[in-house]
């Protein structure tokens, strides 16, 4: 929480504080409404869940849950094999996450804590392609592992381009920026390697930070639907979004299974920001959205 | 905030270290990034479907000029990115400035609304906004009938198809910008406002003067991803609308992967993502220009 949001001593004149009342009142009155229609569209993709077919589509529509979840559930199963693709996405979202975490915290960690011949240039690369809509390299990518690795309806497939995150690199950088070069250097003089002086010096300290990153990234690979869907032509090898998305763009429409399937995809990680949703954004403002 | 200068572990001679660190994402990098950026830009210059990719010269090009769908297309796309962006960034500043707020109560439960969206899949939102306004059962059209107004045809008409698309991408992205403008509002120190307050300053004062000011660099972080994000646009295109009716809603993104990977028409397609590119560098070099170093 915000130093803001400390109590603030009584002395103030009253005329302040009448004036702090109207200005809250009108604050809620203002937040309230656009609060109530941003859940709306979460509430009702729950509901739906829950919901038989015809219900979703008659005269007086629900608002509260059925108990067609199941049966909603062995749909969308039967259509899309849906378990599966889901695990597909477990497996993607998880290597993913520990392998780019890896990555980009020793090249952040390289680019923060050492000065060597080519840094500049090499970063000033890494910085260049961040505003190159990854568009561009889409079908290049796609040549290099479908025809050239042979890869397709692989986890590779779909790993691989993804991995050279920029922005993880750009995120760890400035992390690692806060760690005490005393401290790293009394450890060297301890004798500590420059490997042990990254796993276990300064990747300690700069444990918050890369649980935000892990998190960004984790849902970022989850949520990443136009790659995989180029990549993933076998209905066994689809992720979770690549599998839903057939399903949307089909003229019959399940909506009932897709509803499930949207809730599957998302529930886990609304309770994750629940949990987390201060220290997120506590680590988000320590990393690298600053100039 | 600039990093700390890099003067921790300097050796006399040149260090190892950091090269064996940098090089797993650097092979990533050069082999999956690098190259294929200058790959792409060779293949706009040849024709994928003529045998194994026969040279064309500009035709690709030239083709691009003359296409009707690739105008239809990239003036979508404008479209989208001059209402969404703005209105999503003006609201996202709004958002966060309010939850920044010590007047307000609830916190948790206000930043959970907004930023809820969040963490939902552009797949998983776009099949609810689909089902929201579906034209004879979308809850939208029944609240509107609810409140005695007109049902409006919502997927199957051009101004109104484009009207969901911005609606849906504001709902989803507005929360991921203000969280960021909010790390940014608490990086700005109480001192400050405290300083200007004593001075007499109004908070409307406080907000242009001090706050804006200050949030500038999150700002033009903000609007560069969104920029780059919208001129990518392809999941809401492709999953609410199918890029109609007709090509009311078709967008860079959804022809590109028409002509990629419908057509396999790579060459051509590598064009249409250069276009992009190209686009992308005169928007980023024109808001670091306005919005950037100087003042």
């Amino acid at each position: 929480m915000s130093a803001r949001s400390l109590p603030r001593t009584d002395g103030a004149a009253p005329s302040r504080r009448s004036r702090d009342r109207t200005a809250r009142f009108w604050l809620h009155a203002g937040l309230v409404p656009l609060a109530l229609l941003f859940l709306a569209p979460l509430w009702l993709m729950l509901v739906f869940s829950t919901q038989p077919e015809s219900a979703i589509f008659s005269p007086a529509p629900p608002v509260w849950f059925g108990g067609a979840f199941l049966e909603n559930f062995r749909g969308l199963q039967a259509d899309t094999n849906f378990l599966r693709a889901l695990w597909n996405s477990v497996v993607i979202s998880t290597l993913y996450t520990l392998l780019s975490m890896v990555f980009t915290s020793l090249a952040g960690f390289a680019f923060s804590k050492y000065s060597f011949p080519g840094r500049g240039l090499l970063f000033g690369l890494i910085l260049a392609t961040l505003t190159i809509p990854s568009f561009v390299t889409i079908i290049p990518q796609f040549i290099l592992v479908a025809r050239d690795l042979h890869l397709s309806n692989t986890y590779w497939a779909v790993l691989l381009p993804t991995l050279a995150n920029t922005i993880g690199i750009f995120y760890m950088r400035q992390a690692f920026a806060a760690v005490p070069d005393d401290l790293l250097n009394a450890a060297r003089i301890d004798g500590a390697g420059d490997l042990r002086l990254y796993a276990q010096i300064a990747l300690p300290i700069v444990r918050p930070a890369l649980a935000a990153l892990a998190i960004l990234l984790f849902l970022g690979s989850w949520n990443d639907y136009l790659w995989p869907l180029i990549v993933l032509t076998q209905k066994d090898s689809y992720t979770m979004p690549v599998a839903l998305g057939t399903l949307v763009g089909l003229t019959r429409v399940s909506w009932g299974g897709i509803m499930v399937g949207t809730v599957m995809a998302t529930v886990p990680f609304l309770a994750l920001f629940l949990a987390l949703q201060r220290q997120f954004v506590a680590g988000i403002a320590g990393g690298a959205v600053k100039d | 905030m600039t990093s700390l200068p890099a003067r921790t572990a300097r050796r006399p001679r040149v260090p190892v270290a950091p090269y064996l660190f940098i090089l797993p994402y650097l092979l990533i990098f050069a082999s999956f990034w690098a190259w294929p950026i200058v790959s792409s830009f060779l293949m706009s210059f040849r024709d994928s479907r003529l045998g194994p990719s026969a040279p064309l010269g500009l035709s690709n090009w030239s083709r691009l000029l003359s296409d009707e769908s690739f105008r239809t297309a990239l003036q979508n796309t404008l479209v989208i990115l001059a209402i969404q962006v703005p209105l999503m960034l003006t609201l996202a500043t709004a958002l966060a400035v309010a939850l920044n707020s010590r007047l307000l109560r609830a916190q948790g439960l206000f930043r959970f609304a907004f930023f809820a969206p969040l963490v939902v899949g552009t797949v998983a939102y776009s099949a609810v906004f689909r089902l929201l306004f579906n034209t004879d059962y979308g809850m939208v059209n029944r609240a509107l009938t609810g409140l005695g107004l007109p049902a409006v045809d919502w997927l199957n008409q051009p101004v109104p198809a484009m009207t969901v698309i911005i609606l849906a991408m504001t709902w989803r992205w507005t929360g991921y910008n203000a969280i960021i403008l909010l790390a940014g509002l608490q990086g700005i120190r109480e001192d400050v406002y405290e300083a200007a307050s004593l001075d007499g300053a109004t908070p409307a004062q406080q907000f242009w003067r001090i706050t804006l000011p200050l949030l500038r660099p999150s700002l033009l972080f903000c609007l560069v991803l969104s920029v780059i994000g919208t001129l990518q646009l392809f999941t809401e295109s492709s999953l609410i609308t199918g890029s109609g009716p007709g090509n009311a809603t078709l967008t860079l993104g959804t022809y590109l992967y028409q002509q990629g990977f419908q057509s396999f028409n790579f060459g051509y397609s590598s064009a249409i993502a250069y276009a992009v590119a190209a686009l992308a560098a005169v928007f980023s070099a024109v808001q670091l220009r306005l919005f950037g170093r100087d003042g």
